[in-house]
């Protein structure tokens, strides 16, 4: 793959990563990592629509007006959820029924709409679309990661697999509520900034 | 007094963004001063009361299931076009956003420069679609979405304020170098959240 191409793609699983460098969908990030395969699915769902919506921008990009361009945006990102949105409920009910408005609330995700006006619009199609594609991905590592953290400490499970902890181990709580979601990335971020040396002041 | 348990609901048990995580963006990019998350929030409020029953009212009379049946002359009450629900609240909530706007601007110019460059943000603010629909999911009728819209809004405003001011004093704490900013807010959040959760024996 050429170094460019990769670059685009790779960029965001941690360098620049959007949820915890850029600080963009920190929602459902949250919301959605109960259990590791909400979170998976929440992935997939949030990949595809980043892609293919800023594949669909960058290729209508010139006829655009720029004065509606955000109705626009919206229309096409709509559009592609209200689709994910049929898709979970025909095939995955279930966990379509555990991720409730989380799936809808991917419109407002600011992941989508970010690389919609600060990528697409300039770019060519295909760019575009692995731009979208690593900034879902990216998104989805943070997301998996709180979401394994939480379970563990949980309900001492991982992918619904029982983990050999001993009968002794009780699942704690707080790791399932919100506070516990908020903690966590928190730390997470800690970790990250760690390692890269970046401080905010 | 099932009106005043929805609003005790949403504004401390199930705080919108601390037990639902909605609005985070905002909550994060905004809360550096009380004065700016003060205008924000009741920016929120305004525009979560109004959307609420206007998406309240396009869902149960043209979108639910069978809810075109009020129409004379064509049969259409086995329509069910919910699947639109997710586009056409964010065009009202678009178009609110812009007409609350023109009207300040008319007749309220104080208020408008006030909460006026935070008004197109809140388009994108997932606390207002994501009250939208909380609303359908929970099947509230008129005046309890209203409700429950104002009070989310409330909610909302309670947290970003507080937040504010706790990130105000943090300024003059020693924090790790790799905590400072958006690691210790969250912290911090998940702090309040915790303190939130005290209100969830509140039973009325």
């Amino acid at each position: 793959m050429a170094s460019a191409a990769k670059k685009l793609l790779m960029d965001p699983f941690f360098d620049n990563n959007p949820v915890t460098v850029q600080v963009l969908g920190i929602c459902s990030a949250l919301a959605v990592t109960v259990k590791v395969d909400t979170a998976i699915v929440m992935t997939l769902a949030l990949t595809a629509v980043v892609a293919l919506s800023n594949f669909v921008i960058s290729l209508l990009r010139n006829v655009i007006p720029s004065g509606i361009r955000m109705i626009v945006e919206m229309a096409v990102i709509a559009t592609l959820v209200i689709i994910a949105d049929q898709l979970l409920q025909a095939f995955l009910f279930d966990i379509s029924k555990q991720l409730s408005v989380f799936v809808g609330l991917i419109i407002t995700n600011c992941i989508v709409m970010g690389r919609a006006e600060a990528f697409a619009l300039q770019n060519p199609p295909k760019d575009s679309f692995l731009d979208g594609l690593g900034s879902g991905l990216g998104y989805g590592i943070v997301l998996i990661t709180v979401a394994s953290i939480r379970e563990i400490l949980g309900f001492g499970k991982w992918f619904g697999i029982t983990l050999p902890f001993g009968e002794n181990f009780t699942g704690n709580g707080l790791a399932l509520l919100a506070p516990g979601a908020f903690i966590i990335l928190g730390l997470l971020i800690w970790l990250q900034r760690t390692i890269t040396k970046k401080v905010e002041e | 007094m099932e009106l005043l348990s929805i609003a005790v609901k949403a504004i401390f048990i199930e705080n919108i963004l601390l037990a639902y995580f909605l609005g985070m963006c905002s909550f994060l990019a905004c809360s550096k001063k009380v004065d700016t998350a003060i205008g924000l929030g009741f920016a929120v409020i305004f525009v979560l009361t109004i959307t609420l029953p206007v998406n309240w009212a396009i869902h149960h009379f043209l979108l639910a299931p069978g809810a075109l049946s009020w129409v004379p002359g064509i049969e259409l009450g086995g329509l069910d076009l919910s699947f639109l629900n997710f586009i056409c609240f964010i065009a009202t909530i678009a178009s609110m956003v812009q007409l609350v706007e023109m009207i300040l601007d008319k007749f309220f110019p104080k208020l408008y420069h006030s909460l006026g460059i935070f008004l197109p943000l809140i388009t994108v603010n997932c606390a207002i679609l994501g009250g939208s629909l909380f609303m359908v999911e929970r099947e509230y009728g008129f005046i309890q979405s209203t409700v429950f819209g104002f009070s989310s809004g409330v909610g909302w405003l309670l947290a970003i304020a507080s937040m504010a001011a706790i990130r105000k004093k943090l300024r003059y704490s020693h924090i790790p170098d790799g905590l400072k900013g958006l690691g210790i807010t969250m912290i911090v959040t998940g702090l309040m959240a915790m303190a939130f959760m005290c209100f969830s024996g509140i039973d009325l």
